[in-house]
């Protein structure tokens, strides 16, 4: 039987996955992808409880979440693509301009 | 009745703003000088008129307000002008040879840079003056006493290029300043110790009036004219703080003549003889102001001995004059005093406009020969008697009357100082002594100055000798009118013992009489003592003249070997008895090291570290805290994942 424990389990493996890749990884596509997983383990949170607890709050956030996600997807790969236009890279490491 | 005294101030400062504030466009010379000359000759003619109003009349004193200036509980001061006797002749002096010496000015300033400039400041300062005799109250005194300080500054620094003449400017206005200081504090004490009997005044007829609150000879009456004398020595150059003066020679002739000799520095003996009474009630004070009259009149005549700038010579000739003016203040001859106030404004303005007129004849032939050689220098001169013979004749005349050769002004008012000194029941025998030897070596060195100067071979380089020309007409009236004023003057004073109604004694009764009767001050002697005095002083004259002649006309290599056989006495006194050396070391340089010590020590150490410090301290900080601004994404990250998990913790385990 899966109660609402595993649904808990999964979404903070998925969010550790996701913290690990924004810690590790150097290109950015990949950065951003994993900060999508990290929303979207919220996302699977949100809803879980939201079930367990019969309340539908958290359902209406979710759909506040995938609003926020879908303009900082837009928002975000526009920037990348400026960026890539100035440097003709992705790696974060090469964005370092505003160090002292 | 004496409702226009406040155009006599009036004129000047209008002609000084109109000049100051276009005369730069005006341009026209002629325009400029007239307005200056003008403005002042019309306060000479309201003078003229109130003066003679004021003979006929049997009031004698005589305030006119014009404003009220502040009301303070019981204070109530006043833009307030006062008419008495003492005013009356400081006016008409002020004012008449303020007027020739503005005529004098047109000739001697003509083609100067800053010709607008010079007369602006000269009426600024006849303003001032004005002020200062005429104010019924001594703030307003204060207001003409600060004015006049101002304007000797300005125009001492008229020359402003010159290091010299910039550096005399702060001399002269630093030295005033130590006298300021003792006049403020002596008039607070005064207002503060009537006003603790009840009498809150700052009018000198009500501080007259009520003298009699405060004990006499009291030692609050002592400070307080003490005070009032510092102030005195500053403004009239007596010992200690005459060294200004000399200086002060920096400045256009005119300046000289008009600011250092005839006006200005008798302004310290006019505040004395303007609060008498004060001073009559504190012999203490009288023994002091005659013992610095007496020292400064032998001292400054003593270095003029060995002077050779023609305006030296004068500059400490006038310091040794005022000396003598001090003297009949300290042994209560106020009449005296203010009477050779007078003749010495006569006599002393012809002999400096005489000596401009004698520069710029000198500079008029070096010029031309395209010369270098100092044309205020004795020793470039001599024989100028055919080349400029108005100047001479004048020059001469008055020469003879500063001697105190019996018939001419200063002999008169000199004597009667003398005749005090010895006689008054204030006086002493040796203050006498020592001021007929100032006399005698007054003889001599105005004697020697006509002779280095007029007589005998001319000395002038060869070139420009035949270029020096008599001055022109503005330039030779005011010295003939001066001249036979320095003749005449003495005559209003011919003392009783010689037949004549000394008109000036009567004059000044209602001013000085009443402090003199209260305190018993009064010259007591016989007729026999009083000719003794006198041929004494008329001999010593003589000597002095005499000596003068024999060494510098009749041998003139006499001086050479004198000065060669006392080399170090001579060199002293030519360096003027090291006294600017002295208050170098006892004063200026300590004050500097000081001043010093304050900036780089207090000033750069203290105030810039603590200001530095904060900066310092907080650049410290960030230039550590800065690393944590790497520009890393990762970094950044790390950061926000860990403060998320400590937060958390906080909240789950905390």
């Amino acid at each position: 039987m899966i109660s609402v424990y595993h649904y808990m389990i999964l979404s903070a493996i998925l969010f550790s996955i996701g913290t690990f890749g924004v810690l590790t990884r150097k290109n950015m596509i990949v950065i951003f992808m994993c900060i999508e997983l990290m929303l979207n383990s919220v996302n699977l949170t949100f809803i879980a409880l939201s079930r367990h607890l019969g309340n539908m709050d958290g359902q209406i956030f979710v759909f506040f979440v995938m609003t926020v996600a879908a303009a900082e997807a837009a928002v975000g790969l526009a920037l990348i693509i400026a960026f890539y236009r100035n440097k003709e890279s992705v790696e974060v490491d090469d964005f370092n301009l505003l160090k002292w | 009745m004496y409702s226009n005294l406040w155009l006599i101030p009036f004129f000047p400062l209008v002609g000084s703003i109109i000049n100051g504030l276009f005369g730069k466009k005006i341009k026209n010379e002629k325009v400029i000088g007239t307005i200056g000359t003008v403005a002042i000759f019309l306060s000479f003619l309201v003078s003229c008129q109130n003066f003679f109003r004021l003979l006929g009349d049997s009031e004698k004193v005589h305030q006119q307000v014009i404003a009220s200036w502040m009301s303070v509980g019981n204070l109530q001061v006043d833009w307030g002008f006062l008419l008495d006797p003492l005013s009356a002749l400081m006016i008409m002096v002020v004012t008449g040879v303020g007027s020739l010496i503005h005529l004098y000015s047109i000739g001697y300033m003509h083609g100067e840079v800053g010709f607008y400039r010079f007369f602006s400041y000269l009426n600024l300062f006849c303003f001032s003056m004005l002020m200062l005799v005429l104010g019924s109250n001594a703030l307003v005194m204060f207001i003409g006493w600060e004015g006049v300080g101002l304007c000797s500054y300005l125009l001492i620094g008229y020359y402003f290029e010159k290091k010299s003449a910039g550096d005399a400017a702060k001399k002269a206005f630093v030295v005033n300043r130590i006298g300021d200081f003792g006049f403020l504090c002596g008039l607070l004490t005064l207002f503060w110790a009537l006003g603790s009997k009840g009498v809150w005044t700052l009018n000198f007829v009500e501080i007259s009036e009520n003298a009699h609150l405060l004990p006499s000879g009291g030692i609050l009456i002592t400070v307080i004219t003490l005070c009032f004398f510092l102030g005195a020595t500053g403004k009239s150059a007596q010992l200690p703080l005459y060294t200004w003066l000399p200086d002060a020679m920096e400045g256009p002739t005119p300046v000289s003549a008009l600011i250092h000799a005839a006006t200005m520095v008798t302004a310290g003996v006019y505040m004395i003889a303007r609060m008498n009474i004060l001073f009559a009630m504190a012999p203490t004070t009288m023994m002091v102001i005659a013992i610095v009259g007496a020292a400064t009149a032998i001292f400054a005549a003593s270095i003029g001995f060995a002077q050779n700038d023609i305006k030296r010579v004068l500059a400490y000739s006038t310091v040794s004059q005022l000396g003598f003016m001090f003297l009949a203040m300290g042994v209560g001859a106020f009449t005296a005093g203010v009477f050779h106030l007078m003749t010495h404004a006569f006599f002393k303005a012809c002999l400096f406009l005489g000596s401009g007129s004698v520069i710029h004849g000198m500079h008029h032939g070096f010029h031309h020969a395209h010369l270098h050689d100092d044309p205020q220098d004795m020793r470039n001169m001599g024989g100028l008697s055919k080349k400029m013979p108005i100047t001479y004749w004048t020059f001469l005349l008055s020469t003879i009357a500063i001697a105190g050769v019996p018939l001419f002004s200063a002999f008169f008012s000199k004597d009667e100082i003398l005749w005090w000194a010895f006689g008054s029941t204030r006086g002493h025998w040796g203050l006498w002594l020592v001021g007929v030897i100032a006399a005698g070596m007054t003889a001599f060195y105005m004697f020697r100055c006509v002779s280095m100067t007029f007589w005998g071979p001319q000395k002038t380089n060869a070139k420009a000798r035949d270029h020096i020309p008599e001055s022109p007409w503005t330039i030779t009236l005011p010295l003939i009118v001066l001249a036979f004023l320095a003749v005449v003057g003495g005559y209003v004073g011919v003392p009783a013992v010689l037949g004549g109604a000394n008109h000036i004694h009567h004059y000044f009764e209602p001013v000085f009489g009443h402090a003199q009767e209260l305190f018993r001050i009064e010259a007591h002697g016989t007729h026999a003592t009083e000719y003794a005095t006198m041929a004494i002083s008329v001999l010593i004259a003589f000597v002095g003249i005499g000596i003068a002649i024999y060494m510098y006309l009749k041998r003139p290599e006499l001086p050479g070997k004198f000065t060669s056989a006392f080399a170090g006495l001579h060199k002293t006194v030519y360096n003027k008895w090291y006294v600017d050396e002295l208050y170098d070391f006892l004063f200026v340089n300590p004050c500097k090291k000081i001043g010093t010590f304050l900036w780089k020590g207090f000033d750069v150490c203290v105030v810039d570290g603590v200001v530095n410090g904060c900066g310092w301290v907080v650049k410290g900080l960030s230039s550590g805290l800065r690393y944590t601004q790497s520009g890393l994404l990762h970094n950044y990250a790390v950061a926000m994942v860990v403060g998320v998990v400590v937060m958390v913790g906080y909240y789950v385990f905390g």
